[in-house]
């Protein structure tokens, strides 16, 4: 019987050494896994720019004229007789709705933002936060409807115009579509502020609204900044809402009601219909290098002011 | 003794100017989405009904239901969901639990920022030159739903990372002070208190890439098609690009039926947002540290 127990005992250790190593290879493996999850991000942003500049590579190396394609208005990919490539109306289109875009969201975005943060509480607030929560939530191809199907009509009754599908629409629907975003990121950063420091400025007898004004909107400085920067990525970045809303003809808008047409619908727009490899095709996709490389500046930007932020 | 100044009554009345002011903006930002809510429900409500949801469109898109596009919605969405869940969870435990605040860390941050922050239609030119040509995926619901899945993969990765941080330091040290590797604190302890805020990012996820409709277009989602997909190799209609196409795209359409597409799917996708929210509150509701 002892010799048995005795026996036992170096077999339960040798089973506990096993178990031991298992744990341990598991979790070496394990480590190895969420390390592969975590630089996906970073494989993905590296492939995104190898892969489009895969495809548009041969544009770059052979039509590709920076003078026409950056400064030449006119956008003939498909012409008879001579193709131009020109993108100048093209950022003009985007440029043109992302600004008024800005325009419509920066102040309501800000001004609600301040409201729900500073202003209200309880009941209300959680409201408020639920409702933008959802607003922002609504589908580009959606708001793209709704300029199409419900703005288009107000504008050509209110402005007595003969095309409601412009500059006016597009921004206005890119406006409504860009502050929701724009008001939590500016929530969250107005929220960040210390509240000694509100505190303190009460105690010297200042006025809410003296205290936002004068404390809380500077501490919050470069939060709010980031909001608007976001807006703008946002906004320049836009593509079934533009597509739909703006009325897609090539234009340098002299007023908020021409017809416009950005950068990210005409790659939509124009991208089921070209051939693969051709010059057109890889214009687009030019095209699509240049969003990129504004979008990740923009990102890069606004990632660094916020930061500035938290370290100060 | 304490009356009130000239200088208190003035900051009070501007006191109340802005609070009334900055209200009133809030008001104007929310009561148009309102009203345009409010008009799709209104136009988009009597087209609704058992025959619109489960029957496919008849008369060249003018007449008939959606089923093909909601059933190709709904596949997109989970095959996505199949490639990124994983993924961006796995990328949220190492960004949580392993990853030291150093130069690859931001780095990685900055990537998922950027993910976040391509434009749509970027992902598609990705999604096209990538899965479709290079892995010769075809136009296809694989080559979608991955699509899909790269440009939505921030959801999930931000949301986790939040609910696995929220998670006390207290509770992983006493799982490690018990001779626990690793990984077994993450499985036993961390993930079993996060499950919850990982569910309300998938869920966003989903609300997010149901509504997508860009980067679809020229990876995987048609028109028009008469067949239902048979596999992931085949192509699929949508609903979202199904709005973009009986809205833009095909003449003699009854006004009313595009309102009732748009009616569905943002009532799908409010619904998510919705269950996600309610799902958040709950777990504020129940959380004991």
């Amino acid at each position: 019987m002892e010799t048995k127990t005795s026996a036992k005992v170096p077999a339960g250790i040798d089973a506990s050494f096993d178990q031991l190593n298992r744990d341990w290879y598991i979790d070496k493996v394990v480590q190895v896994l969420v390390f592969i999850g975590g630089i996906s991000a970073i494989v993905f942003i590296i492939g995104i720019f190898v892969f489009i500049s895969k495809e548009g590579y041969g544009f770059l190396v052979g039509e590709f004229n920076f003078k026409e394609f950056f400064f030449s208005p006119n956008w003939r990919p498909t012409s008879e007789s001579k193709e131009t490539f020109g993108i100048l109306a093209l950022i003009a289109g985007t440029a043109s709705v992302t600004g008024l875009a800005m325009l419509v969201a920066i102040p309501f975005s800000l001004g609600t933002a301040i409201f729900i943060a500073e202003f209200s509480s309880g009941k209300t607030r959680e409201f408020l936060k639920i409702t933008v929560e959802l607003l922002a939530a609504i589908p580009s191809v959606v708001w793209g409807f709704i300029g199409l199907a419900i703005m288009n009509p107000i504008i050509i009754q209110t402005f007595n115009v003969p095309v409601g599908l412009n500059v006016l629409n597009a921004g206005i629907i890119l406006g409504l579509m860009a502050a929701p975003i724009m008001t939590s990121i500016a929530e969250d950063a107005l929220k960040a502020v210390p509240d000694r420091y509100r505190e303190a400025a009460e105690a010297m007898g200042a006025t809410r609204w003296q205290v936002i004004y004068k404390v809380v909107l500077p501490a919050a400085k470069n939060g709010l900044l980031g909001a608007v920067l976001l807006g703008v990525g946002r906004g320049f970045g836009e593509t079934m809402a533009v597509l739909m809303a703006t009325g897609h003809s090539i234009n340098i808008p002299t007023s908020v009601f021409d017809s416009v047409r950005a950068l990210t619908a005409t790659i939509a727009a124009e991208l089921g219909e070209t051939a693969a490899g051709s010059p057109h095709y890889q214009a687009l996709f030019t095209i699509g290098i240049f969003l990129f490389v504004i979008t990740f500046i923009i990102n890069l930007v606004a990632d660094l002011v916020v930061r500035g932020v938290r370290k100060g | 003794m304490f009356e009130a100044t000239r200088l208190n009554q003035r900051n009070d009345t501007r006191q109340k100017l802005f609070r009334f002011g900055l209200g009133t903006m809030t008001g104007l930002l929310i009561l148009p989405v309102v009203l345009i809510l409010g008009t799709l429900i209104y136009k988009g409500a009597p087209v609704i009904s058992f025959e619109f949801l489960f029957t496919g469109p008849t008369k060249g898109m003018t007449a008939g239901g959606i089923f093909p596009a909601l059933l190709g919605t709904i596949l997109l969405v989970v095959v996505a969901l199949l490639a990124s869940v994983p993924l961006g969870i796995a990328a949220a435990i190492y960004l949580s639990e392993y990853a030291s605040d150093n130069w690859f860390t931001r780095a990685i941050n900055l990537a998922i920022i950027n993910l976040a922050g391509v434009p749509s239609i970027v992902h598609a030119l990705f999604g096209v030159g990538a899965f479709v040509i290079f892995f010769q995926f075809g136009t296809s619901i694989l080559a979608a739903s991955l699509t899909l899945a790269i440009m939505t993969l921030p959801v999930v990765i931000v949301a986790t990372r939040e609910s696995l941080q929220a998670v006390p330091m207290a509770f992983r040290e006493a799982c490690w002070n018990m001779g626990a590797t690793r990984w077994q604190t993450i499985r036993r302890v961390v993930l079993p208190n996060a499950i919850t805020g990982i569910l309300t990012g998938v869920i966003l996820e989903v609300s997010r890439t149901a509504g997508e409709t860009a980067p679809i277009m020229f990876t995987g989602a048609a028109f028009f098609l008469p067949l239902l997909p048979q596999d992931v190799f085949d192509q699929t209609m949508a609903l979202s690009l199904h709005l973009f196409v009986v809205s833009t795209q095909v003449p003699g359409m009854p006004e009313n039926l595009p309102f009732g597409v748009a009616l569905v799917l943002i009532s799908m996708v409010l619904l998510m947002n919705s269950l996600s929210i309610a799902l958040r509150m709950y777990l504020r509701g129940k959380k004991k540290w």
